[in-house]
C-alpha cells in the first residue's frame, strides 16, 4: 500500500497540498489566509492534472480552465474581502460576524417588549 | 420526424441566455430595461424547452438525442443531451425563474440600487445559463466549467443587496460553495485518471470494464463520495447545509426564491445523472452509496424540521424547510431504483415551484410589515397584501402534503416509490414525521399572519401589492394547484424520462 503512494509522488504531493488548501480555506480565521488557502489548493489540483503529463489535449484544457476559474474567484474574493475590512475595520471573520446583525436587534427588541408587557400585566 | 430546430434548442436557450447576460449591462437603464430584457428572455426559453418538450414526446416513443459541440465528436469534444426529462425540467426551471422575477420585480428596485440592478440582471442570466447547462450538459468538463460559473454568479447574486451583512455572508457562502467545488473537481480529476475520458457515456463503459476486472475499486469509491459529498455541499442537503439559513436571511427576496428553489436544484440533477449516466444504478448500490444518501436524505429531512421548528424569523423559518425538502429529493434517490429517481425529480419541480413561491410571499409578507422579518411583527398582514398571504397558505399546505397542493403529488408517488423497496418502515417513518414537523412549524405561520391585528396595522407602511406581483402569484397557485391535481401524466413523462437518461 505505501509504496503505491511513492510510486505515485506527484498525486500523493497534489493531495497533501490540498488538504493543507482546504483546512486554510476552512480554519483560518484571516480573510487573506483563507483566500491564500483557496489558491493552494487549486494550484494543488493543477499539479494532479499536470502530472499525468502525456500528449492528451484534456488536462492541459481542464487546468486551463481551472486557472482561469481560480483567477476570477480570488478577484471576487479579494473584492469582498475590502469591502469587509471597509465596513468593520478587520480582516478577522470572527470579528467582523460579531458586529451585530440588524435581525438580532429585532429579535431583542421583541424580547424586551414582550417584557415589558409582562410587568405591567 | 422532429423539425430540425428543435435539435437546437438545448445550445440555442443556453446562448441566449449568455447573450443576454452580455447585453444587458450595455442597455440604458431607464424604465428598468435591463430587467424587462432578462425577463422576456427567460420567457423565451421557457417557450423554446415547451416546444423541445413537445417535439420529444409527440411522437409515441420519447426520443433522446446528443448534439456535439464545436468539430469534435464525443471523447473530445463536449456535448449536450436532452430527452423529455432534461426537457421538462428546463420548462420548469425557466417558469419558476420568470415568476420569482416578475413576483418580485417591485421589491427589487427597493432594495438593490439602479446602477447594480442592471449587473443583478446579467448575473441572474448567467445564473440561468448555467442552470440549463448543468441540465443538458453530457460531459463532465461542461458540468465543471458550469458548476463554477453558477458558483460565481450566485456568490454575486447573495451580494445584490449593498450592506454589510449581505457581504458577510456573500462571504460564507462563497467559502462553503468553493469547497463543494473543489471536491467537485478533484472527483473528476480522479476519474478522468481512472477512465481516460470525460464523456458520461464513455466514462461509464470504462467504469464497466474496471469493475469487472474488480480493478481499482477504492478510487473508484473515493472518487463518487467526493463528487455525491461536493453536490451535497452545493445543494444544501443536511449536515453540509448549516450555510443556507444564514446566508438567506440577508438576501433580496428575488435572490432568495432564486437561491433556495433553484440554484440548489441544479446540482442535485446533475448528481442524479452522475449517478444514472456515469456509474450506472447497480454499481452505486455495489459501493453503498445509495445506503449513505438514503440516510442523510432522512437525517436532513427530521433535522431541517426542527431547525425550522426554532426559528423566530420566517426568512430562517423557509430556509430551514428548505433543508427538509431537500431530503426528500436525496431519500428518492437514495431510494436507487427508477421510481424513486422519478419521485425525486418530481419533487425536485415541485420544490422548484412551491419554494419560489413561498419565498416571494414571505418577501411580500415582509415588506408588508415594514421589512421585519420576526414572525411577531407579521401579525395580521394577510389583510395589507392577500396575495402573499394566499401564496404563503397554499406553500405551507404544500409542504405539508394536503391532497390537490403540489407537495401532496411528490410525497404520494415518494411512498409509491418506497413500496417495493427494503428501506419501506424507514421512508415511510421519515415522510409521516417530517410532514407532521411541517405541520407543526407552518401552521403557527399561517395562524399568525391570519390573525387580525388593529394596533399594529397603523404601522405598516406598505400599500396594495402592485399588479405584476399579484398576476405571478396567481400563476404560481395554479401551477401548484395542477401540479397537486394532475401530476399523473407529469409523473409518466419523468418516468419515461428517467428511463432514457
Amino acid at each position: 500500500m505505501l509504496e503505491r503512494l511513492f510510486i505515485n509522488h506527484y498525486q500523493t504531493a497534489a493531495v497533501i497540498l490540498s488538504g493543507i488548501g482546504l483546512t486554510n480555506l476552512l480554519l483560518q480565521r484571516n480573510l487573506i489566509k483563507k483566500i491564500i488557502g483557496l489558491n493552494i489548493m487549486n494550484s494543488a489540483i493543477f499539479l494532479f492534472l499536470a502530472a499525468k503529463g502525456n500528449i492528451n489535449p484534456l488536462p492541459s484544457v481542464m487546468a486551463l480552465a481551472g486557472i482561469v476559474i481560480t483567477l476570477s474567484l480570488t478577484a471576487f474574493a479579494l473584492a469582498l474581502t475590502l469591502k469587509i475590512y471597509e465596513d468593520s475595520g478587520t480582516l478577522n471573520i470572527d470579528e467582523a460576524l460579531l458586529k451585530k446583525t440588524k435581525e438580532q436587534e429585532e429579535l431583542e427588541a421583541i424580547i424586551e417588549q414582550a417584557e415589558e408587557e409582562e410587568i405591567f400585566s | 420526424m422532429m423539425n430540425s430546430f428543435a435539435f437546437n434548442i438545448p445550445f440555442v436557450s443556453i446562448f441566449l441566455l449568455m447573450l443576454a447576460a452580455i447585453v444587458t449591462p450595455l442597455l440604458p437603464k431607464r424604465n428598468r430595461l435591463p430587467e424587462k430584457l432578462s425577463c422576456c428572455v427567460v420567457g423565451l426559453v421557457a417557450i423554446l424547452s415547451a416546444w423541445l418538450l413537445y417535439s420529444l414526446t409527440s411522437y409515441g416513443q420519447s426520443l433522446t438525442f446528443n448534439y456535439s459541440m464545436g468539430h469534435y465528436p464525443a471523447p473530445w469534444g463536449s456535448e449536450l443531451r436532452a430527452g423529455p426529462l432534461e426537457a421538462v425540467l428546463a420548462l420548469f426551471f425557466c417558469v419558476a425563474m420568470l415568476l420569482s422575477l416578475t413576483g418580485n420585480f417591485s421589491s427589487t428596485a427597493e432594495d438593490i440600487a439602479p446602477d447594480r440592478r442592471q449587473i443583478f440582471c446579467s448575473l441572474v442570466n448567467l445564473l440561468m445559463a448555467s442552470l440549463l447547462a448543468l441540465t443538458y450538459t453530457n460531459d463532465l468538463f461542461t458540468a465543471y466549467i458550469f458548476v463554477e460559473i453558477n458558483t460565481i454568479a450566485a456568490c454575486a447574486i447573495v451580494a445584490a443587496k449593498d450592506d454589510p451583512e449581505a457581504t458577510r455572508s456573500t462571504m460564507r457562502y462563497m467559502v462553503i460553495s468553493v469547497t463543494g467545488s473543489a471536491l467537485i473537481i478533484f472527483a473528476i480529476c480522479l476519474l478522468y485518471e481512472l477512465t481516460g475520458y470525460l464523456s458520461m457515456q464513455h466514462m461509464n463503459g470504462a467504469i464497466r470494464a474496471l469493475v469487472s476486472a474488480k480493478s481499482y475499486l477504492l478510487p473508484l469509491s473515493v472518487a463518487l463520495a467526493l463528487m455525491t459529498v461536493g453536490l451535497a455541499i452545493k445543494s444544501a442537503l443536511y449536515p453540509f447545509a448549516l450555510w443556507l439559513p444564514d446566508v438567506y436571511v440577508n438576501l433580496t427576496n428575488a435572490s432568495g426564491a432564486i437561491l433556495s428553489g433553484l440554484v440548489i436544484k441544479g446540482h442535485i440533477f446533475l448528481l442524479i445523472k452522475i449517478f444514472y449516466r456515469v456509474f450506472g444504478l447497480d454499481l452505486i448500490h455495489m459501493l453503498h452509496m445509495d445506503t449513505a444518501i438514503f440516510i442523510l436524505g432522512l437525517l436532513s429531512m427530521i433535522v431541517g424540521s426542527v431547525h425550522a421548528l426554532r426559528e423566530m424569523n420566517i426568512k430562517r423559518m423557509v430556509a430551514w424547510s428548505s433543508v427538509a425538502q431537500v431530503g426528500y429529493i436525496f431519500l428518492g434517490i437514495g431510494l436507487n431504483t427508477s421510481a424513486g429517481i422519478a419521485a425525486a425529480c418530481l419533487h425536485i419541480i415541485v420544490h422548484a415551484s412551491v419554494k419560489t413561491m413561498l419565498s416571494t410571499a414571505a418577501g411580500g409578507l415582509s415588506n408588508a410589515a415594514g421589512h421585519k422579518k420576526g414572525l411577531h411583527a407579521l401579525m395580521g398582514t394577510f389583510y395589507i397584501n392577500r396575495w402573499a398571504g394566499l401564496g404563503l397558505i397554499a406553500g405551507a399546505f404544500s409542504m405539508m402534503g394536503i391532497p390537490a397542493f403540489a407537495g401532496f403529488a411528490s410525497k404520494l408517488s415518494l411512498t409509491m416509490a418506497s413500496f417495493d423497496h427494503s428501506f419501506i418502515v424507514w421512508s415511510l417513518a421519515g415522510l409521516a414525521v417530517s410532514s407532521v414537523m411541517n405541520a407543526l412549524y407552518y401552521v403557527p405561520a399561517v395562524i399568525v399572519v391570519l390573525t387580525h391585528n388593529k394596533e399594529a396595522r397603523e404601522d405598516f407602511t406598505a400599500s396594495a401589492p402592485p399588479t405584476l406581483y399579484k398576476v405571478s402569484m396567481f400563476v404560481f397557485l395554479a401551477l401548484n394547484f395542477y401540479l397537486g391535481l394532475f401530476c399523473v401524466p407529469l409523473l409518466r413523462l419523468i418516468t419515461r424520462g428517467v428511463n432514457a437518461l
